[in-house]
């Protein structure tokens, strides 16, 4: 997928470019990228991991287990056969509460538990509940951008949590979207 | 803001019997390490957006997009973002990141693509890790769903971002 992602950027250039006029020399602009990369890993280096500090500590104070704990209601009306095992209802639960907290590390194993214990319920098969928890997944549950405000105050904005409110609205539209077109697809798909 | 969230945390920890200064430094080296997985992926894909940026592809695509776009309230100016966003994460925040420095963070431009960065994921990336991880052949719905999501998350970013801070 990505192979074919950069073949198609730089074919799609060299045969635009020349068509349209390069607003800066191609092996500029390429050198221009890679100093982009490096110095946004040093412009947000600082933010993420002051940001991974707190998190490591709300981590083991208990936060997410809290989280997980005050979402299991929904999570059993979700994931009704997968809830009635215990592994997979810990990774279940697991697995939501990091993500809200954005905790990466922690998600995707206890995401990718979840997923094989929920395969094994169905021998292999994608049932409608792995494909669910991959749907919530792929949607961004997560209650602090902290790589987006880290981004935005780089770039000196004067708020950079400003987005907050409206990062939530949009997560939750998108998380309602994946539902509903998971209630849909489950009745209809083979 | 966050010095006194920092502070609460620490209070806690310290009621907790917890050993906050290992739990941070075990923190801070995730982060890092975070950081260090980042860069590789972002040197080889930064490159491919900053040449995509210099061919006048984006306008291009904006162009072309802008009819309908335009008619469902996104920015034109998002147009490539939209493509690229389910596609790669490092991708998306390159591209993000110039479009945030280029229009300025604080506008409705700058803040409608954060807005769109921060409420989205990899679409494409997490389901094949998770299928993979979970050896099931063939992701039956969970492709068109989760773009259904990653639709909803893109008008409610432009709508709600109008509505906020639109003139």
């Amino acid at each position: 997928m990505l192979n074919f992602l950069l073949f198609t950027i730089f074919f799609l250039c060299l045969l635009l470019g020349p068509i349209r006029g390069w607003t800066l020399s191609p092996d500029q602009a390429l050198l221009s990228g890679a100093e982009n990369a490096l110095r946004l890993c040093l412009e947000l280096g600082p933010a993420l991991c002051l940001w991974s500090m707190l998190l490591e500590l709300m981590e083991r104070i208990g936060m997410s287990a809290l989280l997980s704990r005050l979402l299991s209601p929904l999570l059993r009306r979700l994931f009704p056969r997968g809830w009635a095992h215990e592994q997979i209802r810990e990774a279940l639960s697991e697995n939501l509460g990091a993500n809200l907290l954005g905790l990466g590390n922690a998600a995707t194993p206890a995401g990718i538990r979840a997923a094989r214990g929920l395969a094994g319920l169905s021998g292999g098969r994608a049932s409608d509940e792995l494909c669910l928890l991959v749907v919530l997944n792929t949607a961004s549950l997560q209650l602090i951008p902290a790589t987006v405000a880290a981004l935005r105050a780089a770039a000196g904005s004067e708020a950079p949590f400003e987005i907050l409110p409206a990062v939530w609205i949009c997560s939750l539209c998108s998380v309602l979207a994946g539902l509903g077109a998971a209630a849909l697809c489950r009745r209809i798909w083979p | 803001m966050l010095t006194l969230f920092a502070a609460g945390l620490l209070l806690l920890a310290l009621l907790q019997r917890q050993d906050a200064f290992t739990v941070l430094r075990e923190g801070a080296r995730r982060g890092l390490e975070t950081v260090v997985d980042l860069l590789p992926a972002l040197l080889v894909l930064f490159p491919a957006i900053s040449l995509l940026r210099t061919s006048g592809l984006p306008e291009l695509l904006g162009g072309l997009m802008e009819p309908v776009l335009g008619r469902l309230g996104i920015p034109a100016e998002t147009s490539l973002l939209l493509l690229l966003r389910p596609l790669s994460g490092s991708a998306a925040l390159g591209l993000g990141s110039e479009l945030i420095r280029q229009y300025g963070p604080d506008s409705l431009v700058g803040r409608t693509v954060s807005v769109m960065l921060g409420s989205s994921e990899t679409t494409f990336y997490v389901v094949s890790v998770y299928f993979s991880a979970a050896g099931v052949k063939g992701s039956r719905w969970a492709v068109p769903a989760a773009l259904c999501a990653d639709l909803a998350c893109f008008l409610s970013a432009s709508w709600i971002c109008r509505l906020l801070w639109g003139r």
